[in-house]
């Protein structure tokens, strides 16, 4: 199986069933969708259309019900390095300084010292964080918690990043310099990112190709190719059209929610 | 610099104010001494409690070892030493005792009926066992101490446990943590602020059991001071010897809470 064929993550079939109160609740339904290596994926869609249930099943921290999942060709069964997780609320370690978030991945494989403070060292350059190596996460704006969050995951040099609205917590202007920040590493290092957002425009901004998902169950509504040059600029026509377009499928969407919240049986 | 003078001079108003009154109360002959002896009192009592009761000869040793042969550096040592030996062994068993407890919802059930049996009945209740059990001496001291410092430290270390945030564990499963990793590297510094503040209530608790016991079961430290110095009737002897308390109590206390703000600079709840 060569890497250029196999790709990065396969679904098929994927089904996940929570238990809600007594009742079944369906939160993903025939889930097929092939990333390939080196791809950026934008999985969009309003709350509860199950974008973050299939991050948690691809990273593995709740298994599909039923359904075939697979990861670099492997099934995925649990948790692992090679599929990292950037959370939205950054999840980084309170009592470790910025340096040794950083360090963590690479302490726990056995990474040799020397290696270890050379990839850190590169890091929090690249991240702009080594004036603030010895800082404790508290002290740091959600911004630069963020940059420590991927700083983290890309010190375990795992191929692919999951990300679960990273930039959703941000202000606008600290989310589009992390967009550029995360699409200017994902460049050079030649990562497959799956990224969860509701935010229309930042899958547009982002993505090779958007993955609008239904609300409950969540299925794929519908994959949009975003076939734009990057830099990307948001005012452009091109831009424009595709955000119509990808607003009214979500938008339908986005009303289904609505009109299921407004019912007496909804929870 | 002005705001910290006022300051110190307004904690201090009160405090000199009471000493003063109580001075006034002495001299006017109001209260025998027997009853309330005057501060001044007091003080001089102290002073010879605190002293060396031999003259400094050279021959017999460093000067040091003369300028705390007094009473009082000795029975200070002593009750600081019981603290030390109890809260080690009440504290050594509540903590991996709690951290199982905390992360094993089966050693839960197990051991929680009975340990919430238990944690009602205040350490001085074993007296009468303690005595039993082990005599007279150090031994029921260490037993009555680390009883009284296992509760606090087991039960903040089991909801210090319970309390991690699942995110972090998520985090760490992420990045390639196995289960002893997560215990060590996860579980345990994300329980700290519960750990310590268990730590600081049980040397709290340790320090008032070990007054008790010494009144008890031995013939040194402070607590065994006060008592024999009410059976002469020295009560200049018995307020100097409580002051001694308060000030070991309050110097412990204020160690903790730098430890405690040292371990804990990277919690949201310390002022950095």
């Amino acid at each position: 199986m060569s890497a250029a064929t196999e790709p990065a993550i396969r679904a098929r079939g994927v089904r996940k069933v929570f238990a809600s109160g007594g009742r079944e609740v369906v939160a993903l339904d025939g889930i097929d969708l092939d990333v390939a290596p080196g791809e950026f994926v934008c999985l969009l869609g309003p709350s509860g259309c199950g974008k973050s249930t299939l991050l948690n099943a691809i990273a593995g921290f709740s298994l599909p019900s039923s359904g075939q999942l697979t990861a670099l060709g492997r099934p995925v069964t649990g948790p692992g390095p090679e599929r990292a997780m950037v959370f939205q609320e950054y999840a980084l370690f309170p009592w470790m300084t910025v340096e040794r978030n950083v360090a963590f991945g690479l302490e726990i494989a056995g990474a040799a010292p020397e290696r270890r403070r050379q990839v850190v060292e590169a890091l929090l350059l690249k991240l702009g964080l080594a004036d603030f190596r010895d800082r404790f996460p508290k002290d740091l704006s959600g911004g630069m918690r963020q940059r420590v969050a991927i700083a983290r995951v890309l010190a375990i040099d795992s191929p692919m990043l999951l990300m679960d609205e990273p930039f959703g917590a941000l202000d606008a202007l600290t989310r589009r310099s992390l967009q550029d920040e995360l699409l200017r590493i994902w460049a050079e290092l030649e990562k497959t990112v799956v990224f969860v957002t509701h935010g229309i425009e930042e899958s547009i901004y982002l993505a090779d190709r958007v993955v609008v998902m239904t609300y409950r169950p969540g299925t794929v509504k519908r994959i949009v190719p975003v076939n734009l040059p990057r830099p990307r600029d948001p005012a452009s026509p091109e831009f424009n059209a595709l955000k119509r377009e990808v607003t009214a499928l979500v938008m339908e969407e986005q009303a289904r929610h609505q009109a299921d919240e407004a019912s007496p049986t909804a929870d | 610099m002005a705001g910290s003078a006022a300051r110190l001079f307004r904690s201090l108003v009160v405090p000199v104010a009471l000493l003063l009154v109580w001075e006034g109360i002495s001299l006017a002959g109001w209260v025998t001494p027997l009853i309330l002896p005057s501060p001044t009192a007091v003080a001089a009592r102290w002073w010879a409690y605190l002293t060396p009761m031999e003259p400094f000869e050279a021959t017999a040793g460093p000067w040091w070892r003369w300028a705390l042969s007094g009473e009082l550096p000795s029975d200070v040592f002593t009750s600081l030493m019981r603290i030390a030996v109890g809260f080690a062994i009440g504290a050594g068993l509540a903590l991996p005792l709690g951290l199982l407890m905390g992360a094993r919802p089966l050693v839960h059930e197990l051991f929680n009926p009975l340990l919430q049996v238990l944690r009602p009945i205040p350490p001085i209740a074993y007296i009468p066992l303690a005595i039993l059990w082990f005599g007279l001496g150090n031994p029921p001291a260490f037993f009555l101490i680390s009883l009284g410092a296992f509760f606090p430290v087991l039960m903040n270390t089991i909801a210090g446990v319970r309390a991690v945030d699942a995110i972090y564990l998520r985090a760490a499963r992420n990045l390639g943590a196995g289960e002893w990793t997560l215990f060590w590297r996860v579980m345990i510094p994300a329980a700290m602020p519960y750990i310590l503040t268990g730590i600081r209530v049980g040397v709290g608790v340790a320090f008032i059991v070990v007054i008790v016991a010494e009144m008890i079961a031995v013939n040194t430290g402070l607590g065994y001071r006060i008592l024999e110095a009410r059976e002469y009737f020295w009560s200049d002897k018995v307020i100097a010897g409580m002051i001694t308390i308060g000030l070991c109590g309050l110097g412990i206390d204020l160690g903790m809470s730098r430890l405690t703000g040292r371990l804990l600079r990277w919690h949201r709840g310390v002022e950095g």
